[in-house]
């Protein structure tokens, strides 16, 4: 089986964001792999030892996504891509452009993603991929089965489950639950650093008439600072009542 | 002027929140010009006069029975018959599980950029702004098409209806679906019936405070009180406490309620990326360090167990005299 799997590198969520000439700063950053991605990731590995095959891991990225591939090797994949996206200004269609013109040549059986980042969180490259390989998609999924040529899938709709059916080849989305990632092991670690990964520049794809962006960003910013809170005082009695009137007549929040 | 077309949800049998939400967002966008809302499955047409009396001029009702059920083929095939036909200047539609699933696709097809997720929208000289949050909530962006016609998603909860008043023409449009490559085979309700969670005007949530699953019966019994919905951190939900799909966080539904009453919840990054946008947070929990109290606009710093039950009786006093 040949397994796809589509990477971005992102902040960690735990990194406070700043600005610098305008946009968000990365230095000092730490960066890991979507979390979302990293789901689609060990799922890939999972079906890997059920039906066998390969499972390769894609990304458009600056350099330092190369590290995001290196942590998937580590946990196992075999083969990785990266699209050198330095000093390119893209947004999803252009992103999906991209990996449009990489994927169509090559053979998959299955191609797993996050269902959304969480840096930008747009969530709208797995479906646009799943169109321009005019493949059928299932997103936010929580559980995989493949017999043969069909899939049964679980996805999670707001809450509720799904079940799906639907016949390979297949572009999902993971959702949290879907699986719990493995930590890539030491031996992972010291055979990922002998494998090779492979570098795609832009030019090389001879896409450039439809490599145009249909979105901008105008400005980023914060959100305006809010007020302390104010932290009640006297008896719980009284604090509660005090809280009732203010979420009425100052907050005018029921 | 712009003719805008506006795709509707029903969940339930009801129109959802955010489908009228879209609504007054469109009548910025289309400055005077028509208003066209689409709605789809074989409920469509008792959405009709509602949607009239939020903007729209006209709804096209498709009605095929294929789309009482969601399929990404089935609606996106159907979406695409509608789309021909009304040629949109601009095409809104939720940010809800459908959305996110629909749209991307539509908008590949069609050759069309996306801004995912908005949360307000402004029309400045020719351009329409969009603007949605981005890195979970911390920081936003203004983002416009440069290059086709304005396409977004609009998050539940953040664009305040506008009710207007109109006559509506109603188009019946049979679509032609055919191939449909994913088949559903099965729904499960985990959700309790009310209030969504990503549409509720008011959140009572329960992080790993609430001790247990009986727990929460005193939070749900507010929820009741207010109207609301009750929802859990991720602490909550990895305890077993609850199901997961009550979670609030980074991973987990995201919310932006006009209250939202956090119980027992220190606070973890995780959980802020999913309620801090909130319009006023309310935040009790028995330890005053907790990092919850620094985004809260009220703190009590107690017990839940006491101070819910209290807050419900209190709230239900106020309620009943105004």
């Amino acid at each position: 089986m040949n397994i796809l799997v589509l990477m971005k590198q992102t902040f960690d969520p735990e990194e406070k964001i700043a600005f610098q000439y305008g946009t968000v700063s990365e230095e000092g950053v730490n960066f890991i792999i979507n979390p979302y991605d990293e789901y689609a990731i060990e799922e890939g590995l999972l079906l890997r030892a059920l039906h066998c095959g390969e499972v390769t891991v894609i990304t458009v990225g600056t350099e330092r996504a190369e590290n995001g591939l290196r942590t998937a090797l580590a946990m196992g994949a075999d083969n990785a891509i990266i699209v050198n996206s330095e000093d390119l200004n893209l947004d999803e269609y252009s992103t999906v452009k991209i990996l449009e013109s990489i994927i169509k040549n090559r053979e998959f059986d299955i191609i797993l993603a996050g269902n959304v980042a969480v840096d930008y969180g747009s969530g709208q490259i797995g479906p646009r991929l799943a169109e321009e390989l005019n493949i059928p998609q299932v997103t936010t999924i929580t559980k995989l089965a493949i017999v043969g040529n069909e899939a049964v899938i679980e996805r999670d709709v707001e809450g509720d489950k799904e079940v799906v059916m639907v016949t390979l080849p297949v572009l999902v989305t993971a959702q949290q639950g879907l699986n719990e990632p493995r930590y890539p092991s030491l031996p992972g670690i010291t055979k990922a650093k002998k494998k090779p990964i492979e570098r795609i520049e832009i030019d090389d794809l001879h896409i450039e008439d439809v490599l145009e962006v249909k979105t901008i960003t105008t400005e980023t910013f914060f959100a305006p600072k809010k007020g302390a809170g104010r932290i009640l005082e006297g008896d719980i009695e009284a604090q509660v009542s005090e809280l009732a009137i203010l979420l009425r007549s100052e907050a005018k929040a029921i | 002027m712009r003719k805008v077309l506006v795709v509707t949800e029903a969940k339930a049998g009801n129109l959802r929140g955010v489908s009228l939400e879209s609504l007054t967002a469109a009548q910025r966008i289309a400055d005077g010009g028509e208003i066209i809302a689409v709605a789809f499955g074989s409920d469509a047409v008792h959405y009709a006069n509602v949607l009239g009396k939020h903007g729209a001029n006209k709804v096209y009702i498709v009605g095929n029975q294929e789309l009482d059920v969601y399929t990404t083929d089935a609606y996106s095939q159907s979406l695409r018959q509608v789309i021909d036909e009304v040629v949109p200047e601009a095409i809104l539609m939720p940010h809800t599980s459908i959305g996110k699933d629909l749209a991307p696709r539509i908008a590949a097809r069609l050759g069309l950029g996306l801004i995912s997720d908005v949360i307000d929208v402004q029309v400045e000289e020719d351009d329409v702004i969009f603007t949605r949050p981005v890195f979970s909530g911390k920081a936003f962006e203004k983002k416009k098409v440069v290059s086709g016609i304005p396409f977004a998603t609009v998050r539940p909860n953040n664009i305040p209806v506008e009710e207007i008043s109109g006559t509506i023409e109603i188009v019946h449009f049979y679509a032609e679906i055919k191939d449909l490559r994913t088949i559903v085979k099965e729904v499960i309700r985990k959700t309790a019936g009310g209030v969504d969670l990503s549409e509720a005007k008011v959140v009572i949530s329960g992080g790993r405070g609430v001790k247990s699953s009986d727990g929460f019966k005193p939070l749900q019994e507010l929820a009741e009180v207010l109207g609301g919905a009750v929802g859990a951190s991720r602490g909550a939900c990895d305890a077993e406490f609850c199901d997961y799909s009550l979670q609030i966080g980074q991973t987990g539904k995201i919310v932006t309620p006009d209250l939202y009453i956090a119980c027992g919840i220190s606070g973890a990054i995780q959980h802020l990326a999913g309620m801090s946008n909130s319009k006023v947070i309310v935040a009790i929990n028995k330890d005053p360090e907790a990092p919850i109290f620094q985004i809260a606009d009220y703190g009590i710093v107690g017990d839940l167990f006491e101070v819910v039950p209290l807050l419900a009786e209190e709230l239900k006093k106020v309620l009943v005299n105004s």
